[in-house]
């Protein structure tokens, strides 16, 4: 069902969210995940998807104070909802569980 | 942290206007983000492209505003209908497409070149990277004796130096000092050079990108020069010119650095930067020049921080002046800030230099005034297009209707015939871009001045405004046949349809109020009682187009009245030839040995053409001082030029210095001003004055003459006390040679190749006097040439219009102009039939045009032109002929070939 599964890009951004903390917002995420994965990521689609995902009700947003820079404009902060730690915590042992069912040896061969 | 360029406006509010008030804030700070980010990192223009194409790149379905998604996807697809619907229409009726397309096409050009004017002026200055907190000083001073303060683009040096000492808040201050004009000699190579006297920190305020040399020091010293690479490549050539010497005068001044050219967009032109430590080791004894009140050759740059309290640099400011005006007495000045942007388009300020103009300048009123022409010219074509399309569009009440039936809703309809207006003036764009290169090369070369202010050349900004405006137009003309039609309800007008074909006559659909209302506006009529009102549209086109042609024949008549005007004394034939800094001797022995020259005479100043040169006067009173307007003459001037002596006679004494002139010829008004018996000239012979300026103090001067009131300066001025004293060799000369000759070229030649053996490095450069007051109003000109070419515009706009109407009228009305003419009705009846009703329009047209355009001139323009012929009923009635004319070939051609075809080719079917 839509919504309950996290699509790759989707987790990547649930999970930079989670770790910015209090310092979650557009730009901030944007530069966290270029940093971390190594490629480019657009704003463009970041700001797309963190909507999707307040839409699916895994984060929640408010608007922070005004600041000089940026033209004036507050920046939107972003926060984990119950229901997106859950679909996280979800994703991760969803994973641990495939991970757990290779077996070391078969592992090793590859 | 530095202040950055802002991010381009429009993408902005684009952003703001698609995008769903929730998100607006944060999208638009995050893109204000990456902008600054990008400023930083690749410039300010990569990153206002890159603002440009983010901002579109968020136009999602997520983003944009709920309202419009259901109607943007139903529109998406019915697009495509209505494009082809658009497109079978405008090939069907091919006239009328093509008097719409070619009306928009024409009046667009102007929208185009106005709009690449505007983009020119805006992007003056703009280069500079810290162009936002860049200030200049304005002086704003009020002189002894004159009425009222002018404000200057000039201020002076000491302004400068109290700033950088006593004002804080200001990061940094430099003074360009603007009289440098020197010619410099390298080896036997010679080149006049002009520029500024400058100090270091110019650099650190403009972005002048220095080449070579060390642009910190490069103005430290004196005798340093700062030269561009134009100016370094004619005076080196090829080699390079880091620390070589040139000589300036008798002076060695050393290369300190090359800087890139200036852009084409800078208000501040130099060739070389000399540093302002030359000039005051220069100056040193001169005790004037740090005074606070030699405010006329020096600009001051401020730069302030990004965080800069304007309100608090202000009030330091009137601290600073207050202090200072507390010593002088003849002078006060206030100081004022003037950003940098609003230098070239802004307030008009007194150049103040006696070395020219600061730069270009254009008031916003009069960008203002172009605008509301071009607008007016546009407004004109849009009319034809609504007069056309709902007279024509009758014919397409049925297509409505059965939209209508089968589920369009109104704002389908509307959307529909706007998108056929835009793709209609879409198609006008491509051909007014011809249009535009085609004027392009006109407009810049209609002065010299527009040739140095502009360049129109296409930039990428430049095509969006083009598309923007071109869609701007197509909705403006297409909005009210689309509220028109969006009106008709489907059953009235799929039943008109019927009705019409019964008739056989025009279809007048009874669709709604408001389609009664705009029915109303339009030029098709039916019952005579309402014929005026429904011609509104037709009579505003008609009453501009007069005005436009009214104004262009009362102000070239005006205009030539201002050149052929009697100033008072002789200007023909007079050749002025400026000295250039040279001695005139040598050359006015030269001048009287060619015979073509009758008369030669020396002068400081060419008056009536706009200079004017002067001090205060007093006579016996010691209180009453008053500003008098001097030239300073010698004894040949007077008969050469013709001025009329009513007392007295031509300067006795020949003064060697400046000191020796005591003899002063005054003119009637300044009698009058000093009341020394203004009735009996005779009288004021012998009379003592006193004389002061900045150069002279209290000199001692005795009246030996009058003359008669003449033209000191141009015609818009009253004529004001004017003194003439003997020139001395001192003074700067122009020589005034009067010339007959039958082969004027060939005397020119002669006259420039005597002036090639005094001077080599400077080109020739006399002009005649009467060619010199022809430049002196050359804006009347210009501004008359534009007017007369917008004018030519919106008659053949207009008479298009007109010619579609008729046309439409003929066609629909040929049954009845046939059988009228089966009974036995002439053509000439047929003809004043069908233009009854035009003429009538113009008669109301006319009726508001005429007055307006004459009340106009008498009381607004030609209030500024003491000296005005009063405006005359010919130059009133040349417009309505034309129009009369035009219109009347018009009505004429069409009404006699439908009453020339054979009854029974028309009238067979029935």
């Amino acid at each position: 069902m839509k919504g309950t599964n996290l699509g790759e890009f989707e987790e990547l951004v649930l999970l930079t969210v989670a770790a910015l903390l209090e310092e979650a917002y557009s730009v901030a995420i944007c530069d966290e995940l270029s940093a971390h994965t190594g490629r480019t990521v657009k704003l463009g689609v970041v700001h797309a998807v963190l909507n999707r995902l307040e839409e699916k009700g895994l984060l929640k947003s408010e608007l922070g104070e005004a600041t000089k820079a940026r033209g004036g404009k507050r920046k939107r902060f972003y926060q984990l909802t119950a229901a997106g730690k859950a679909a996280l915590v979800h994703a991760k042992s969803l994973r641990d569980q495939l991970w757990d069912r290779i077996p070391s040896l078969v592992w090793k061969k590859i | 942290m530095k202040e950055q360029p802002q991010p381009p406006a429009w993408a902005q509010r684009f952003v703001a206007w698609y995008c769903k008030p929730s998100l607006v804030e944060d999208l638009l700070g995050d893109l204000n983000e990456y902008f600054e980010r990008n400023v930083q990192a690749l410039g300010p223009r990569r990153a206002k492209l890159i603002y440009i194409i983010d901002a579109l790149k968020f136009f999602r379905i997520y983003t944009v505003r709920k309202p419009t998604l259901a109607n943007l996807f139903i529109n998406r697809i019915m697009l495509g209908s209505y494009i082809k619907t658009s497109g079978r229409n405008v090939m069907r009726n091919k006239l009328f497409s093509s008097i719409n397309i070619v009306g928009l096409a024409i009046s667009m050009s102007v929208g185009l070149l106005l709009i690449a004017f505007l983009l020119d002026l805006r992007s003056y200055d703009r280069f500079n990277q810290q162009g936002e907190r860049i200030y200049r000083i304005t002086n704003v001073a009020t002189f002894k004796g004159e009425q009222g303060s002018g404000k200057y683009a000039s201020t002076s040096l000491k302004t400068g130096r109290l700033i950088r000492e006593k004002v804080t808040g200001v990061e940094e201050v430099a003074i360009l000092r603007n009289d440098f004009s020197q010619d410099a000699q390298v080896g036997d190579r010679a080149l006049p050079l002009k520029g500024f006297w400058a100090e270091p920190s110019v650099f650190r305020i403009f972005t002048f990108p220095m080449l070579e040399g060390n642009p910190e020091t490069a103005l430290r010293d004196p005798y340093s020069i700062v030269l561009t690479e134009t100016a370094a490549r004619k005076l080196f050539g090829h080699e390079s010119a880091l620390g070589r010497a040139i000589k300036l005068d008798t002076l060695d001044y050393q290369v300190t650095g090359i800087m890139k050219d200036l852009p084409f967009f800078s208000h501040i032109q130099f060739e070389a930067l000399v540093s302002l430590s030359t000039a005051e080791q220069l100056n040193r004894h001169d005790q004037n020049f740090e005074k606070w009140t030699s405010m006329f050759s020096n600009s001051v740059y401020l730069l302030l921080p990004p965080t800069a309290d304007l309100p608090a640099i202000q009030s330091q400011l009137d601290a600073l002046a207050r202090e200072e005006n507390r010593a002088e007495e003849n002078t006060k000045i206030q100081l004022e800030l003037l950003p940098l942007y609003d230098i070239v388009v802004g307030e008009n300020l007194h150049s103040g230099s006696m070395s020219g103009s600061v730069g270009p300048h254009v008031p916003p009123l009069v960008l203002w005034l172009l605008g509301g022409l071009a607008l007016v010219v546009i407004l004109s074509a849009c009319f034809n297009y609504t007069n056309l399309s709902i007279a024509r569009g009758m014919r397409r009440f049925k297509e409505v209707g059965l939209r209508k039936a089968i589920g369009a809703e109104k704002s389908q309809v509307r959307y529909q015939f706007l998108v056929e207006a835009i793709l209609l003036s879409l198609a006008a764009l491509f051909l007014s871009f011809f249009l535009f290169l085609l004027l392009r090369p006109q407009l810049i070369h209609l002065a010299p001045e527009i040739q140095r202010m502009v360049k129109l050349d296409l930039t990428p900004t430049m095509v969006v405004a083009f598309v923007v405006f071109s869609v701007a137009v197509g909705i403006m003309a297409g909005l009210v046949p689309a509220l028109f039609f969006s009106n008709a309800s489907a059953i009235q007008a799929l039943k008109n349809e019927s009705a019409r074909n019964r008739t056989g006559g025009p279809a007048v659909p009874r669709a709604s109020w408001s389609v009664q209302g705009l029915r109303y506006l339009t030029l098709r009529a039916t019952a005579p009682t309402q014929r005026l009102g429904r011609r509104a549209l037709a009579v505003i086109q008609y009453t501009f187009t007069l005005i436009f042609i009214t104004t262009t024949a009362i102000g070239y008549v005006q205009y030539k009245n201002i050149l052929a005007f009697d100033l008072g004394f002789n200007t023909e034939n007079i050749l002025n030839i400026p000295m250039q800094g040279h001695k005139p001797d040598a050359l006015l022995k030269e001048l009287s040995e060619i015979p073509e020259v009758t008369g030669l005479s020396r002068s400081l100043i060419i008056t009536s053409v706009g200079n004017a040169w002067g001090g205060y006067m007093k006579y016996q009173d010691s209180q009453d001082s008053a500003l008098v307007m001097t030239n300073h003459v010698d004894e040949n001037y007077l008969p050469l030029h013709g001025y009329q002596l009513l007392a007295g006679g031509n300067f006795v004494t020949r003064p060697t210095t400046a000191d020796g002139a005591r003899e002063v010829i005054v003119n009637q008004q300044f009698l009058k001003r000093f009341n020394i018996s203004p009735r009996d000239p005779q009288k004021a012979i012998g009379q003592e004055v006193t004389f002061s300026n900045f150069k002279v103090h209290g000199r001692r001067m005795t009246i030996v003459g009058v003359m008669k009131d003449f033209h000191y300066g141009k015609v818009d001025n009253l004529i004001g006390p004017v003194a003439f004293m003997p020139w001395t060799p001192e003074d700067p000369a122009i020589i005034n040679a009067k010339i007959k000759s039958t082969d004027l070229p060939a005397t020119l030649a002669k006259i420039e190749s005597t002036w090639k053996k005094i001077d080599q490095v400077h080109p020739f450069e006399a002009e005649f006097y009467d060619e010199a007051i022809e430049a002196a109003y050359r804006e009347f000109s210009v501004l008359i040439k534009i007017i007369g070419f917008l004018s030519f515009l919106a008659i053949s706009i207009a008479s298009m219009g007109l010619f579609g109407m008729v046309v439409f009228t003929t066609e629909t009305r040929l049954k009845e102009i046939v059988i009228r003419k089966v009974m036995g009705a002439s053509s000439g009846s047929l003809i004043y039939l069908l233009s009854r009703g035009f003429l009538v329009l113009l008669a109301v047209a006319a009726l508001i045009a005429l007055p307006v355009t004459y009340l106009f001139f008498e009381n607004v323009v030609l209030t500024h032109f003491p000296y005005h012929r009063p405006v005359q009923l010919v130059e009133l009635l040349f417009g309505l002929l034309a129009v009369v004319v035009v219109a009347g070939l018009i009505i004429g051609s069409q009404t006699l070939k439908a009453a020339r075809t054979n009854p029974t080719e028309v009238l067979r079917g029935e």
